[in-house]
């Protein structure tokens, strides 16, 4: 897994080049038509937080159907370590992260072209096994003896988040374990190990049958806030601006809601919003 | 209180029935791969036979057949086991070495290393306790080793061809400690070497493909060897044939002439017996030779051998006429040197010469010759 | 043209002048990212990045655990590579392969398939929920986890040596009178003692960086379950330097072990020509070197 990321930079820089030289020919600045198709063709390279894959994998199949000529590849992973590869080189065209903080530090890096903009937001919701075997139902009976709550460490965003429900719930938790990643901490739901976890309402709607979400009121004190930013020294600025204009749409927000994310906070730019730093 | 084998191992081709007595010393002697090396594993509890049963001091060894499955491992044996190579345990002492035996057995430490001190002075190697065997020659292992296997108290002693891997420096010494220490002793020594037999040895007993071909008092077997393999380590020719009215006949109708020599543990009704001979006990085996010399004919038609030195021997380039006589054509296999004498050696027989003849004759290996023996130097007896 | 190079000791090695090059590469494909890692260690920060808490209690909780299952793993393989060189019954192979296998699968998998032994619902994790035991989420199972990954390595390298030094100086000790306990105690297991040290180093080693399985398996939580490993893996998201400077930690406890303890086999099977003891003598070392002639 780790490994596939590191990896991916180094596979995609020759591909993109064959690309770019392959797709570049006919290449002109043609204008956007007004139902947001146009001429303009090459690879786009998307950098995404792995919470967005299915709606992000949607939203690129739309964005090829409306550019012919533009091929966009994906890449998952979590947000920390994209904002590591693209630091280090990687090329990237577009990134969008699950967290203010990862972006901030990607732009102090001075990489981004002009600003973040927020384009959803995510909440927390207890995930139980199906069952429920340990009769969970509000954010107080997670502290109760004997419970095994499994959440992310505060390091992430989601564990971050989990504090800050924390803090407002006025209840310490005591997990089992904190992991490093939400998706961990959701298959030790799904798996039975855990009684109960604190994973984001869009893992719990993906997840489908396999947990029962509980929503609770403190997580609205814990939003987090998932911005996208094009990349300064990316090739495809018309088709990285093309792409985030179809996540910012209407189209894309639909999609992103379907999934179970909110949306984003009114204000526009910059590293904001409530999730504990 | 003896010791008694029989056994036998389909796979190896292996069929021995042994007895040996409680002072006792047999040397064990066959070519390669005979089954002489199988004979010790048997015995020693080191490899399995389909049948057979063994017993020493009245301990059942094993007793394998139908129906039967007793068997005893090796460490409850008391067959201690003495190889070509020391094999002393690396990463003890010679003290420690030898102490082996009476530690497992029980023995406290200190007692076991007194058991250790006194047999490494009993072989001469007492200076030698606290050393590594990689600090040992081959010499001072070997006999570190011998300490080793007489401190386990054996009932019965196992020497494969313990001389083997030594210099002619080391050798001479370890068979003067061996015939020292073997004297009353119950020991089977596996060698090639006739000296070993005929120092160490009460009896020989020839192994070959997997079965004795040939048993009996060391001198004895020396002198009168029934085998080929025998013969040969009496430095003899031996040529097997039946018993005719002047001495032998051989498979392809070749006569050979000579003196029958008389077979005493083996009355016939023909032979006049000289007073002097005594007949021998069955068993011990130990077998009293008579005055050499013709006592009478033996009934013809049994298989006998006709057995001569090289020495006896003369070459000749082509077919002798004159005086009836042996005479063999022959195909030179190949020249060595044999002291001061050449040895022409031809198929499984041979002839020394000296090297003026052998020059004189322009000897080669691929020439065919003749060989030719008087009959006075061939003894023929039964086989 | 192959020109053998000398080794200082003056005897003749016989490598062609072309393996050293490649071999240069090879080092240094394993060399170059450590001194890239440790060029990018924030030696101002170093020590207050080492010594926080949490990283302390990682390296503890590391050492701890790695130590523990080293043990297990040498009173687990220790029969399980007898067993294996000296036995003979129906499956060895088949046995040997599945000893095996954890050196194979992805340490992920091997979690993942723990889980499914130990865990709530597991095949064994039932009856031990029964009885008051509880393995996930403990350290108890990170030491699992470790001696799982850990154990083919054992018996692996035991194994080999196992095999090598043969079974002839336990026949002449039984021969002699000891009774096979006495014989796997004061001869076998002495014997063996360097190849079964190597292999317990490599345990040690591969159960110091052991992370997959106890990712999916144990869980990560401060001090109980979150092992070096994963507290680098934690620490990465928020903190590089920490991780670098712990990740070098990581590997100078490693290269210590390693290097303390495995000195590579002792001496050659046979003496190089030329370095005779004493001419015409031949020591025992020697004579065990020619081989048995029979």
């Amino acid at each position: 897994m780790k490994a596939a990321r590191a990896l991916l930079p180094a596979l995609l820089a020759p591909v993109m080049v064959a690309a770019g030289l392959s797709g570049c020919a006919p290449a002109s600045p043609g204008a956007a038509a007004s139902d947001g198709t146009s001429r303009a063709s090459g690879t786009l390279t998307v950098f995404a937080a792995a919470s967005l894959k299915g709606t992000f994998t949607r939203l690129a199949g739309e964005f090829e159907r409306r550019h012919p000529g533009a091929t966009v590849m994906l890449n998952f992973a979590g947000s920390s370590d994209l904002a590591t590869q693209i630091s280090q080189g990687a090329p990237a065209d577009v990134f969008a992260s699950a967290d203010t903080r990862t972006m901030g530090r990607v732009s102090d890096a001075g990489l981004l072209r002009g600003q973040a903009t927020g384009f959803a937001s995510n909440v927390l919701e207890i995930a139980v096994p199906p069952d429920n075997p340990a009769s969970v139902s509000s954010f107080g009976d997670l502290s109760r003896q004997g419970m095994k709550v499994v959440v992310c460490a505060s390091q992430v965003p989601c564990g971050a988040a989990a504090e800050t429900a924390e803090r407002e719930a006025g209840v310490a938790l005591t997990p089992v374990s904190e992991e490093s990643s939400v998706a961990d901490v959701l298959g030790k739901v799904v798996s039975g190990e855990a009684d109960a976890g604190l994973v984001y309402a869009t893992d719990v709607k993906s997840a489908g049958g396999k947990v029962r979400g509980i929503p609770f009121p403190q997580a609205r004190k814990a939003v987090v806030t998932y911005p996208i930013a094009a990349i300064a020294e990316s090739r495809q600025q018309e088709l990285a601006d093309a792409f985030i204009a179809l996540v910012t749409s209407n189209e894309g927000q639909q999609t992103l809601q379907d999934a179970g994310f909110g949306a984003p906070p009114s204000a526009s730019a910059g590293p904001e919003g409530s999730s504990g730093q | 209180m003896t010791f008694q084998l029989e056994a036998a191992v389909a796979a190896r081709s292996f069929d021995v029935s042994l007895t040996v007595g409680p002072m006792e010393t047999v040397a064990v002697m066959g070519p390669n791969g005979a089954g002489k090396s199988t004979l010790l594993a048997v015995i020693a509890g080191l490899l399995r036979p389909d049948t057979g049963m063994a017993h020493l001091d009245g301990r059942p060894l094993f007793d394998l057949g139908a129906g039967r499955s007793a068997w005893t491992a090796p460490h409850h044996r008391g067959t201690a086991l003495l190889a070509q190579e020391p094999m002393l345990f690396p990463h003890l002492t010679a003290l420690e070495n030898v102490a082996f035996g009476p530690r497992s057995r029980g023995l406290s430490r200190s007692r076991a290393r007194d058991a250790g001190r006194h047999w490494l002075r009993a072989v001469d190697a007492a200076e030698l306790e606290s050393r590594r065997p990689a600090e040992l020659s081959g010499g001072q292992a070997q006999r570190v080793a011998v300490a080793r296997a007489l401190a386990a108290d054996p009932g019965l002693l196992l020497l494969d061809e313990p001389m083997a891997a030594l210099d002619i420096h080391a050798a001479p010494l370890l068979r003067r400690l061996l015939k020292r220490v073997l004297e009353g002793r119950r020991a089977i020594i596996i060698t090639h070497d006739v000296l070993d037999a005929l120092m160490l040895a009460d009896r020989v007993v020839v192994l070959e493909n997997g079965k004795i071909s040939e048993a009996g008092a060391t001198r004895d077997v020396l002198q009168r060897p029934k085998s080929r393999f025998a013969a040969g380590l009496a430095g003899l020719n031996l040529v097997a044939g039946t018993l005719t009215e002047h001495g032998i006949r051989t498979a392809d109708g070749q006569d050979i002439a000579g003196l029958h020599d008389p077979q005493l543990d083996v009355p016939h009704p023909h032979i006049p017996l000289p007073e002097a001979a005594t007949a021998s006990a069955a068993g011990n085996g130990v077998q009293e030779r008579s005055a050499a010399g013709n006592a009478g004919l033996l009934a013809p038609g049994r298989d006998g051998v006709a057995v001569f030195p090289p020495s006896a021997v003369s070459v000749f380039l082509t077919e002798a006429h004159g005086s009836p006589r042996n005479s063999f054509p022959v195909t030179i296999t190949d020249l060595e040197p044999h002291g001061d004498q050449i040895r022409v050696r031809a198929g499984g027989l041979s002839a020394d010469v000296t090297p003026a003849a052998s020059a004189d004759l322009g000897l080669a290996p691929g020439m065919k010759v003749f060989f030719v023996i008087k009959a006075g130097a061939v003894s023929v007896y039964p086989a | 043209m192959n020109t053998g190079l000398r080794r200082s000791t003056g005897a003749y090695a016989g490598i062609p002048f072309w393996i050293y090059p490649i071999a240069a590469a090879g080092a240094l494909l394993v060399m170059l990212p450590l001194a890239a890692m440790a060029a990018r260690v924030n030696w101002a920060n170093f020590v207050p990045l080492v010594t926080s808490q949490s990283s302390l209690d990682a390296l503890g909780l590391s050492l701890r655990t790695s130590a523990v299952s080293t043990v297990l793993c040498i009173v687990l393989g220790v029969p399980l590579a007898l067993v294996l060189a000296r036995g003979s019954f129906p499956g060895q192979r088949l046995l040997r392969s599945f000893v095996l296998l954890p050196l194979v699968l992805p340490p992920v998998v091997g979690g993942i398939a723990l889980l499914y032994t130990f865990g709530r619902q597991g095949l064994l994790g039932r009856s031990l929920e029964v009885l008051g035991i509880q393995i996930a989420f403990s350290t108890a199972a990170v030491v699992i986890a470790q001696t799982f990954v850990a154990l083919p390595f054992l018996v692996v390298s035991l194994e080999g040596t196992l095999r090598t030094t043969g079974s002839r100086y336990e026949a002449v000790a039984a021969t002699l009178g000891a009774k096979p306990a006495t014989v796997l105690r004061r001869v076998t297991l002495p014997l063996v003692l360097p190849g079964l040290a190597s292999g317990a180093v490599l345990s040690f080693a591969r159960s110091l960086g052991e992370f997959g399985a106890t990712l999916t398996f144990a869980g990560s939580l401060q001090g109980v379950t979150r092992t070096l490993p994963l507290e680098i893996y934690l620490q990465r998201e928020t903190d590089a330097d920490s991780a670098v400077a712990l990740s070098l930690v990581l590997v100078a406890v490693a290269v210590t072990v390693v290097s303390v303890s495995h000195r590579g086999p002792r001496r050659p099977a046979a003496p190089p020509f030329g370095s005779r003891p004493v001419p015409g003598e031949r020591t025992t070392a020697e004579s065990a070197a020619g081989g048995d002639v029979r």
